[in-house]
C-alpha cells in the first residue's frame, strides 16, 4: 500500500518536475513575446549536445557540462533572435511556421555532424528502494531543480527591473515602450533567457535519455502543451499546467504506459482548447481579479 | 524661452489612412497648452505621433531644437517626454508602485532618486492604495496613477490625453491643481487634450483648435475663457 502511494507520488513529481524544465523557457517566450517557439525542442537538444561533448569528449564534471550547455544555448538564442524571430515580433502565426522550419533544419544540421547517436551519460547519484521498488536520486535532485528554478524565476519577475519591464510589456506593450522600455532589447533579453532555460533542460535529462538528433521532440509535445494549457502568465501558468497535466500522465503512465501519458497530454490540450482558452492563467487570472473588483466595490458601498 | 516642442505639418494616421493632415504647433517652455476638437478629429493621434508609437509620414517633430521624428518612443522617453495615454492605461497587474516605477526610465538622471515622497504628496490616494493592483482602483485613482506614473521620471514636456475621462467632477477639479502645480514647481511644460471644459479654462494658458485632422484655430487664453466661444470647437 506505501509502496503504491510512493510510487504514484514519485511518477508524479517526476512528470511535474519534466513538464516544468521542459516548458518554463517556452512558456517566457510566449508570455512576454507571444511567439510559439516550435524550436524549443532544438535548443533543448542543442543543451544536450553541448553536455555531451563536455562531459565525453572533454572529460569534465556534468554539473560544469551542464552550466556551459546552458549558457551556449543561451547565445544561440540570442544568435536566433537576431538574424530570425526579430522579424517576427509581430506576426505570432507566421512565428510557428518558421520555428517549426528552423527546428527541422536545427535536427537535420546535428545529424549531418554528429551522426544518428552519441555517447551516453550514465545517470549520477544511484538510487535507493521503498517497498521493493528501485527509484533514482537524480530524479530527485531533478524535481528540486524545478522547485529552485521556480522560485527563482519568480523573483526575478518579482523583484529585479528586468522582470518588472517584462510584466509591464506583457500587459501593455505600447505603454511600456512609451515609458523608456526598449522593447527589442527586452525581447532580446527575453529569448536568451527562454533559450538557456531549454538548455539547461537539455542538459539536465541527458543522462536520463538517449541521444539523438530526435532528442528535442521527445519534449517538443509536452512543453507546448504545458505553454497552452498554461496561458500566458508564464510562471503561474507553468505551474499550474505542470501540477495538471502531471496528474494526467503520471497516472496513465504507471496505469498504461508512457505512449498513452503522452496521448492523455494531447487530449488535455484538446480540451482546454475548447474550454478556456486562455489557459489555466488566463482562467485564474480573470477570477482573481473579479473576486478583488467585488471587494473594493463592497469596501466603497460602505 | 525657447522651443520645447516644434511641430511642423504633421502628417500621419494608420495604415493607408491618415488622419492628421498637416499639423502645426509649437510650444514655448514652461508652456500649458490646450488641444481641443470634436471626438475623432485625431487628437489621440497627434499625441501617439509625438511620442513616437505612431509613425509620422511626413512632417518633423522637433523637441528642445533635435528632430526627433524618426525616434523610436523609448527613445523620446529618455529624452524627456513623458506620455498619459488616454483612458490612462495603467497596468492592470502591476501594483500603484510597480507602475509607478515603470515611469524612473524617462529622461533617467544618474545619481538623482525619483521623489516618491512629491508624487505621494500631489496623491495621497495613491500612497494609501501603494501596494494594490493597479487594475482594482477607480477611474478616477487610475487617472491619478497614470499622471504619477511619469512624474517618477524627470520629464520636461507632459502629453496628457484626456485626464478627465471616467472621472468624478471634483477629483477633475483636484487634478486640474496638479497639472498647475507641477508646471509651477517642476517647470513641466504640458500639452493637454481635452474635452472637459471647467479643465481646459481652469489651466490653459493658450489653446489649439483641430478639425479635419488640421490646427483651425488657436486661441488665447481670454478667447478660451469664453464658453460660448470654446463651444464651438468641441463635441457638444
Ligand atoms: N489603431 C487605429 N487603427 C485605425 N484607425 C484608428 C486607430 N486609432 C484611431 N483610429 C481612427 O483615427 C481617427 C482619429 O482617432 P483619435 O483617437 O485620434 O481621435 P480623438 O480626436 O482622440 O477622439 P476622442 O475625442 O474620441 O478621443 C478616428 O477616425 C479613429 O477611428
Ligand atoms: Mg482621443
Amino acid at each position: 500500500m506505501f509502496g503504491d502511494i510512493f510510487a504514484y507520488i514519485y511518477q508524479f513529481i517526476d512528470s511535474f518536475a519534466f513538464l516544468v524544465l521542459a516548458a518554463l523557457g517556452m512558456a517566457i517566450i510566449y508570455g512576454m513575446m507571444g511567439i510559439t517557439n516550435m524550436a524549443q525542442g532544438e535548443l533543448i537538444m542543442i543543451g544536450a549536445y553541448v553536455t555531451d561533448i563536455m562531459v565525453c569528449n572533454l572529460g569534465m564534471p556534468l554539473i560544469i557540462g551542464i552550466i556551459i550547455g546552458t549558457v551556449f544555448t543561451g547565445f544561440v538564442g540570442l544568435l536566433m533572435d537576431r538574424l530570425i524571430i526579430k522579424r517576427l515580433y509581430d506576426r505570432p502565426l507566421d512565428s510557428v511556421v518558421a520555428t517549426w522550419g528552423l527546428s527541422i533544419a536545427l535536427a537535420q544540421l546535428i545529424y549531418i555532424i554528429f551522426g544518428p547517436s552519441m555517447t551516453g551519460v550514465s545517470i549520477p547519484l544511484g538510487s535507493f528502494k521503498v517497498a521493493g521498488r528501485s527509484y533514482s536520486y537524480y530524479r530527485l535532485l531533478l524535481v528540486a531543480i524545478a522547485i529552485v528554478l521556480i522560485l527563482i524565476t519568480f523573483l526575478v519577475f518579482k523583484y529585479t527591473k528586468f522582470g518588472l519591464h517584462s510584466r509591464a510589456t506583457m500587459q501593455n506593450r505600447e505603454i511600456a515602450n512609451s515609458l523608456g522600455v526598449n522593447a527589442n532589447k527586452m525581447n532580446a533579453g527575453t529569448f536568451m533567457l527562454g533559450s538557456a532555460l531549454a538548455g539547461l533542460c537539455g542538459g539536465l535529462y541527458l543522462p536520463t535519455m538517449s541521444l539523438t538528433p530526435s532528442y528535442g521532440e521527445s519534449f517538443l509535445v509536452q512543453s507546448f502543451v504545458t505553454v497552452l494549457v498554461g496561458g500566458a502568465d508564464p510562471l503561474l501558468g507553468t505551474v499550474l499546467a505542470g501540477g495538471g497535466l502531471g496528474i494526467v500522465q503520471s497516472i496513465l503512465n504507471m496505469k498504461f504506459n508512457t505512449f498513452y501519458g503522452k496521448i492523455g497530454i494531447l487530449l488535455m490540450a484538446i480540451l482546454f482548447i475548447r474550454i478556456l482558452p486562455n489557459g489555466f492563467s488566463g482562467y485564474f487570472n480573470g477570477v482573481r481579479l473579479k473576486m478583488k473588483l467585488k471587494k473594493e466595490k463592497n469596501r466603497g458601498d460602505k | 524661452m525657447s522651443d520645447m516642442l516644434k511641430v511642423e505639418n504633421l502628417v500621419s494616421g494608420y495604415e493607408k489612412v491618415m488622419i492628421l493632415h498637416g499639423v502645426n504647433i509649437d510650444m514655448k517652455e514652461g508652456e500649458i497648452i490646450s488641444v481641443i476638437g470634436r471626438n475623432g478629429v485625431g487628437k489621440s493621434t497627434l499625441m501617439k505621433t509625438l511620442i513616437g508609437l505612431v509613425k509620422a509620414s511626413d512632417g518633423t517633430i522637433a523637441y528642445e531644437g533635435e528632430d526627433v521624428t524618426k525616434r523610436k518612443a523609448y527613445e523620446r522617453a529618455w529624452r524627456g517626454l513623458g506620455y498619459v495615454p488616454q483612458g490612462h492605461m495603467v497596468f492592470p497587474r502591476l501594483t500603484v508602485e510597480e507602475n509607478l516605477m515603470m515611469g524612473e526610465n524617462i529622461n533617467k538622471i544618474k545619481g538623482k532618486k525619483p521623489d516618491y515622497d512629491l508624487i505621494y504628496e500631489y496623491f495621497p490616494r495613491l500612497k494609501e492604495r501603494r501596494t494594490q493592483m493597479a487594475g482594482t482602483m477607480s477611474g478616477g485613482e487610475q487617472a491619478m496613477l497614470s499622471i504619477g506614473r511619469v512624474l517618477t521620471g524627470n520629464l520636461k514636456v507632459m502629453l496628457l490625453d484626456e485626464p478627465s475621462e471616467g472621472v468624478q467632477p471634483n477629483i477633475v477639479e483636484q487634478i486640474g491643481d496638479i497639472i498647475l502645480r507641477i508646471n509651477k514647481d517642476l517647470g513641466i511644460s504640458v500639452l493637454l487634450v481635452e474635452q472637459h471644459i471647467g479643465l481646459i479654462q481652469q489651466v490653459s494658458q493658450r489653446c489649439y483648435a483641430m478639425d479635419k485632422g488640421m490646427v483651425q484655430t488657436a486661441l488665447t487664453r481670454e478667447e478660451l475663457l469664453n464658453y460660448d466661444e470654446i463651444k464651438k470647437y468641441l463635441s457638444v
